[in-house]
């Protein structure tokens, strides 16, 4: 093996990252993903003196590694690569997302057709509103466009169906309008502060899944270690974080459905779980609530008793209500082999989290490469097969039980007089890279850093799991009702903002 | 049948009452309340550390429209900066969100207040959001400011799908060039006379993304919002209180 064997956030040297020339770093990445352990977890570039340096991160699950390798590309060389999405169609946003960013091209690549429209991107000519979508020419096919602005209070996108009578034949998915330039903002900022509050904002309904996994990437580089306890409160944090959008999302599924009773008892039930958030740190999304190196609000005895108060009040009535809801026949008919993504198609574009482990792929982090308390908890993932709607609200209750569990084990194992609770600081060691991986809700997220020699960020990657999942929608819409749509829509609940950065 | 009676049941009375007299949990991070005391001489810990550039010496104020409130100030050594429970925060000039020593509520600037709300839109109110670079979070919010527990349609206000049903336009995030287009034809299409929100720290600085490249704040050069509501997110009660302090139902 030429690629280096690392753990989630451990930090590593950047010179022991191997540099490979790219018919070795190609030969060795599509080795490894050829088996189904494994799968890509971030692929990226960026600009080193000289020319641009390339990064590919690898997830094997049985292992519970990570295996990186990286190669330099010459910048007075302007030949195009050859594509591993040629080869492995699991690769196809991250060579779409280098060609928008840099320009390199990508021999064999089925289409390099923008991701985000970034405001640093290689062609200046390219831009949202120009884009040439993809179209088929026949008297029997309509075009329906929707958004970018659309009907509800959600976030701006643009979705193009090719439809034949009611049937979608294809869907087009164009993103880009919640473009902030995150990335680049990581690197302008330069205190700690600044940047866990961009963490934060990455994206605002994955506040503690996408700070976890910031904070964890700069501990590692700052060789800071954290007690159990703040571990603990983390976990806790992520799976209530888990529970309020099950929830939110499990009462917008019965919005869709017309099962009003359902989704107004969800929305007061995800309330229950917000407002714990509020009574623990004062704000209802987590913010303020995971610090670098440190607990600011640390659990008393008292909040641990009101939390399992809160928990116990929900429980009895998200069970009876939950229970209703999967036993009524008008919301099974509407929830029931819609939205069906395979396995197979699933395993081919490299989808993650919830999406995944409802076509019967097991993949979720807190297995299989567990970080903070996850690493006691022994988790094993919950994983249905049909891969329709009704699988994605399924899981989505079977988890939340699960959450339910978990966060009742770790208040008992919490410690109220071992928390650490003072303002540390943070200082990085030069010249490392670490690889940051956390399962937010909706699914993985990777958080990738390096450190110049100065121990200023040099680099900083973020992907949301949405990167890969936006594309399970557009496969799973196929052949459905255009009227399914936002019943499709609703079961993945994607980031638009954590694609966009 | 019966069942579906059990859990209206357990559901019970979500809504709350009265909204414009809520106790939020002290450590709800609401209206900051700034000592008259003098600083420690040459400190200035509280600037260094705000993420935003909210907070300003001599005298100290905190910008409502720039804070995020992460509370991190308070470690100020004499603790001059504290933060209350209070959330009716919102305001329709940008100049009354400076918070000081002085400041006992944020209030509204009479001279800014258009008559013609009230008489057009002071019992009924529909608005369409615009999220420009937001990151979901006040959206969030917003959709809770309508859920069973705030119930904001009570008083008339509501969301519709459409600009062409919308008597105003509430907008979301950094504002981003990618979105700059979506933003101004969302508002053009909204018919006369209309209204404009701006919701969060984002949309009303630029927030912590207001030194990044990507964003493209010249809508607000040329349109004035009618109403500020701080927050990141602001919480569904500062929502609602400032809409309806912008319709003239509570003063």
């Amino acid at each position: 093996m030429n690629f280096k064997v690392l753990e989630n956030n451990s930090a590593i040297p950047v010179q022991q990252l191997p540099e490979l020339s790219y018919d070795i770093f190609c030969e060795e990445v599509l080795s490894l993903l050829k088996k189904d352990q494994c799968h890509c977890l971030n692929y990226y570039a960026f600009p080193v003196p000289g020319g641009l340096k390339f990064v590919c991160c690898i997830a094997d699950d049985h292992e519970k590694k990570i295996v990186a390798g990286s190669f330099v590309k010459n910048s007075n060389d302007l030949t195009a690569l050859k594509s591993l999405t040629a080869k492995y169609y699991g690769m196809h946003v991250f060579e779409r997302e280098i060609h928008e960013q840099y320009g390199v091209g990508f021999e064999g690549h089925p289409w390099l057709k923008p991701v985000r429209f970034p405001f640093d991107k290689k062609d200046d000519a390219s831009h949202i509103g120009n884009y040439p979508f993809y179209g088929m020419e026949s008297h029997e096919l309509h075009e329906v466009g929707v958004g970018p602005i659309h009907a509800g209070i959600i976030e701006p996108g643009h979705f193009r169906f090719i439809c034949n009578g009611e049937k979608v034949l294809h869907l087009e998915i164009h993103l880009g309008y919640q473009h902030r330039g995150v990335e680049s903002l990581m690197l302008k900022k330069q205190r700690i502060l600044e940047q866990t509050i961009l963490a934060e904002s990455i994206a605002g309904d994955t506040v503690a899944g996408h700070n976890t996994a910031f904070v964890h990437a700069m501990e590692a580089l700052a060789g800071m270690t954290v007690p159990e306890n703040t571990q603990i409160a983390r976990t806790i944090a992520s799976e209530l974080e888990r529970m309020a959008m099950h929830t939110a999302d499990l009462s917008a599924l019965c919005t869709d459905v017309a099962y009003q009773l359902g989704s107004a008892v969800l929305q007061g039930l995800r309330t229950i779980i917000i407002n714990t958030f509020m009574i623990w740190c004062g704000n209802r999304f987590a913010r303020k609530l995971i610090r670098c190196g440190y607990e600011p609000y640390p659990l008393n005895d008292e909040l641990i008793t009101r939390i399992r108060q809160n928990l116990d009040a929900y429980e009895k009535r998200y069970t009876e209500v939950v229970n209703k809801m999967f036993d009524m026949p008008s919301v099974l008919a509407r929830f029931d082999s819609t939205g069906y993504v395979s396995r197979e198609q699933s395993r081919l574009i490299g989808t993650v989290g919830m999406a995944a482990r409802t076509t019967g792929i097991a993949r979720d982090l807190r297995q299989s490469h567990p970080y903070s308390y996850y690493k006691l908890l022994d988790h094993k993932p919950v994983v249905l097969e049909s891969g329709d709607v009704k699988a994605r609200a399924l899981l989505r209750d079977m988890e939340i039980m699960q959450s339910l569990d978990y966060i009742r084990k770790m208040l008992g194992h919490y410690k109220a007089d071992q928390s650490n609770n003072k303002i540390q600081s943070v200082s990085l060691n030069p010249s490392m890279f670490v690889v940051s991986l956390t399962e937010g809700w909706r699914g993985e997220i990777c958080h990738c850093a390096i450190t110049d020699d100065a121990g200023k960020l040099m680099h900083y990657k973020i992907k949301d799991p949405s990167l890969h999942n936006w594309f399970a929608l557009a496969l799973a819409v196929r052949n459905n009702d255009i009227s399914d749509f936002p019943v499709c829509n609703k079961s993945f609940n994607l980031s638009y903002c954590g694609y966009d950065l | 049948m019966i069942r579906t009676v059990k859990i209206v049941k357990h559901q019970g009375k979500q809504f709350i009452r009265d909204l414009q007299n809520v106790n939020l949990p002290d450590i709800h991070t609401g209206m900051p309340v700034i000592s008259a005391n003098p600083c420690k001489a040459g400190c200035s810990d509280c600037m260094d550390m705000c993420p935003v550039q909210a907070i300003n010496k001599e005298p100290v104020s905190i910008d409502l429209g720039r804070c995020v409130f992460c509370r991190e100030c308070i470690i100020c050594p004499e603790h001059i900066i504290t933060f209350s429970n209070h959330y009716k925060i919102a305001s329709n000039d940008t100049s009354l969100l400076m918070v000081t020593s002085e400041t006992s509520a944020i209030s509204f600037n009479p001279n800014f207040v258009r008559k013609e709300i009230k008489r057009v839109f002071g019992s009924s109110l529909k608005l369409r959001l615009v999220s420009d670079g937001s990151c979901n979070g006040c959206e969030l919010e917003l959709n809770a400011a309508d859920n069973v527990n705030f119930d904001m349609s009570r008083y008339g206000v509501e969301f519709v799908a459409s600009p062409r049903h919308a008597d105003g336009v509430v907008v979301t995030g950094p504002l981003v060039e990618n979105s700059v287009k979506a933003l101004e034809h969302t508002y053009e299409a909204v018919p006369h006379p209309k209204i404009l929100i701006a919701v969060g720290a984002c949309a009303i600085s630029g927030g912590i993304f207001s030194d990044s490249k990507a964003l493209n704040r010249s809508f607000f050069a040329k349109h004035k919002p009618d109403l500020y509501i701080p927050g990141c997110p602001p919480h569904p009660l500062t929502i609602i209180d400032g809409i309806l302090k912008m319709m003239s139902k509570v003063s």
